[in-house]
């Protein structure tokens, strides 16, 4: 498309209101930065493709962390390197947005490099530019992993040496090994031809997107006269002297022709959808209970459930957090077991309260369910004191040693063996709180065992259990 | 007839535009510090063909302006 009239697209802003002081009109780049020249490169695609509306730009971290001043797009800020991993999550999120993320080299290549590496292998359709300037421009010019050998930098004042720092970084070489990746190229904001070049790789790279064919990413060999401590006709020259040797120009991967376009729906999440997701489906039984009815020493205890793993003791905490959310308080839970999947100890640390749970670590329990010797040895020392320890005769033979905290001994794997199934142990115990702390109510405590274990089938059973729990906790009375 | 406009107060003086420039047709204004605090570029006045390489070399996105026909054509 031939224009008349060359002058900043519209995809920039008339004005940066963004951008803090006085000056509004002016980009913040040194003289003769290539990120001016790209930033109007991409800004003139994305207008003249007409995308501007459904674009987002990632600023990266570096001297292009202002990307957002610049440019009428959507716009987010990413942590440094991270900005793959954001450009994914919009991607997927909506995938009708263009997500173009802008990143240097110390940005993409060190902090990010592995981020980078899976974006570009899972092939997500998403365009990256990613600025090689050989250098960390914004922190004041240290080395980057595409600094020259023997290039002078902050941190390599003798110049980058193969034996300590080894071999500049290729990146679209290394990229272009993987399978996923639809277009990878190397250009040049030098003289007139490759800047035309680099124009015509932007326009490729978004469209490439646009048209659902993947992964894009094109490097730019840009000047940084300031990191390089030259003049900007200099450091023009330095990249056409200096950088293409090591980094040639050119397509590295290209196979956009030989893929078809892929668009996928985007995911329409309705409010209900929603509910349903976060299991807050309105049919539930919920009713909100104040702590104040619970008697004070229960009142937003902390939890900790400790077993064999196998005893089903995760899933006991996760019935108590489950009823909790549904009388209206904030609840926490958090497993904690060993490397070994089976037999070794397993516990899990829940939090009930009325209150912001800051984290959901248990140290100090007030209620300690403890359901073999191991348990009960290791934790007992930890309750608080006025405390409740619930403990499995069945496997433990001693009684608690603590005379400053309430206990309760049952036989709960031999009452859950006698019901059917030593799985049902942890049920009885759920019971046994019940009765004893007054946190739960029943039909809550009942519902929320419903939703948490995996086979309903077992869902009679496990009534059956929780409700022996209760009158066998009642019997020590 | 082509021609550029230098918006004076964007320029950074880099020099990149004059240097680029295929028929040598801009230059640094040695007698104007303009509000950056840089000696702008210059359109010497005649010779612009047009081509717009001033613009995509030039970083500053509103510093150079290129109307490749004159401007009542254009518009
Ligand atoms: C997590 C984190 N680590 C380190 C930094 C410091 N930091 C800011 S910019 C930068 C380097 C950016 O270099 P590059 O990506 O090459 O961009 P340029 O500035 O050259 O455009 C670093 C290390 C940071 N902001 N955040
Ligand atoms: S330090 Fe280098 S990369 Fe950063 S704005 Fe200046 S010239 Fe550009």
């Amino acid at each position: 498309m031939a224009k008349d009239i060359l002058k900043k697209p519209d995809a920039l802003y008339e004005v940066y209101h963004r951008k803090p002081g006085e000056d509004k009109k002016n980009i913040h780049y040194c003289p003769g930065c290539g990120h001016g020249v790209l930033h109007k490169l991409i800004a003139e695609a994305i207008s003249d493709f007409g995308v501007a509306d459904r674009t987002i730009m990632i600023s990266p971290v570096g001297c292009s962390v202002f990307v957002y001043y610049y440019f009428d797009t959507g716009n987010i800020q990413a942590a440094h390197g991270r900005a793959p991993a954001v450009a994914t999550g919009l991607k997927r999120a909506n995938p009708d947005t263009i997500v173009i993320s802008y990143q240097g080299d110390g940005d993409l290549a060190a902090i990010g490099g592995n981020n980078i590496l899976q974006a570009a292998n899972r092939g997500e359709n998403i365009t990256v530019f990613f600025v090689n300037n050989a250098i960390y421009g914004m922190t004041g010019g240290q080395m980057a992993p595409t600094t020259l050998v023997g290039q002078k930098t902050m941190t390599t004042p003798y110049g980058r040496s193969v034996q300590n720092e080894g071999y500049p970084i290729k990146v679209v070489e290394l990229l272009a090994t993987l399978e996923s990746p639809a277009y990878l190229e190397r250009c040049a904001l030098t003289d007139a031809k490759n800047i035309a070049k680099t124009r015509k790789a932007v326009r490729k790279a978004i469209k490439c997107q646009i048209d659902g064919k993947g992964f894009s990413l094109v490097e730019v060999l840009s000047a940084c006269p300031s990191g390089w401590k030259l003049t900007p006709v200099q450091a023009k020259k330095w990249i056409t002297d200096r950088m293409m040797s090591y980094f040639p120009l050119g397509v590295t991967k290209d196979v956009i022709d030989e893929r078809e376009g892929y668009h996928p729906e985007k995911v329409k999440l309705t409010g209900d959808r929603i509910e349903e997701i976060l299991g807050l489906k309105k049919e539930k039984l919920f009713r909100d209970k104040s702590m104040s009815e619970v008697p004070e020493q229960y009142r937003n205890p902390q939890i900790k459930v400790a077993g064999f793993g196998g005893q089903g003791v995760l899933l006991l905490g996760q019935t108590l957090a489950e009823a909790g959310m549904r009388h209206g308080w904030n609840v926490s839970w958090i497993p904690s077991y060993g490397p070994e999947m089976r037999g070794g100890t397993a516990n899990c640390q829940v939090h009930i309260s009325e209150n912001d749970i800051g984290a959901p670590v248990v140290d100090f329990p007030n209620i300690l369910i403890a359901m073999n010797k191991p348990s009960l040895d290791k934790f007992e020392p930890t309750v608080q004191p006025g405390g409740i320890i619930f403990y499995n005769t069945s496997l433990i033979d001693r009684k608690p040693e603590r005379d400053d905290v309430e206990t309760v001994g049952l036989p709960f794997t031999d009452i859950g063996d006698e019901l059917g199934s030593l799985r049902f142990a942890n049920m009885v115990v759920v019971g046994a709180i019940i009765e004893k702390t007054r946190l739960l109510d029943e039909d809550i405590v009942k519902e929320a065992m419903k939703e948490v274990i995996h086979n309903k089938k077992f869902i009679p059973d496990n009534i059956v259990a929780i409700e022996r729990g209760m009158a066998e906790a009642k019997k020590l009375e | 007839m082509a021609k550029i406009v230098v918006q004076v107060d964007h320029c950074k003086g880099c020099e990149l535009c004059v240097e680029a420039c295929p028929v040598g047709c801009i230059e640094i204004d040695n007698e104007v510090l303009n509000k950056l605090g840089y000696h702008p570029a210059k359109y010497k006045g005649t010779g612009c063909t047009g081509c717009g390489i001033c613009y995509y070399t030039c970083p500053e996105p509103d510093a150079i302006i290129v109307y490749k026909k004159n401007e009542r054509e254009a518009a």
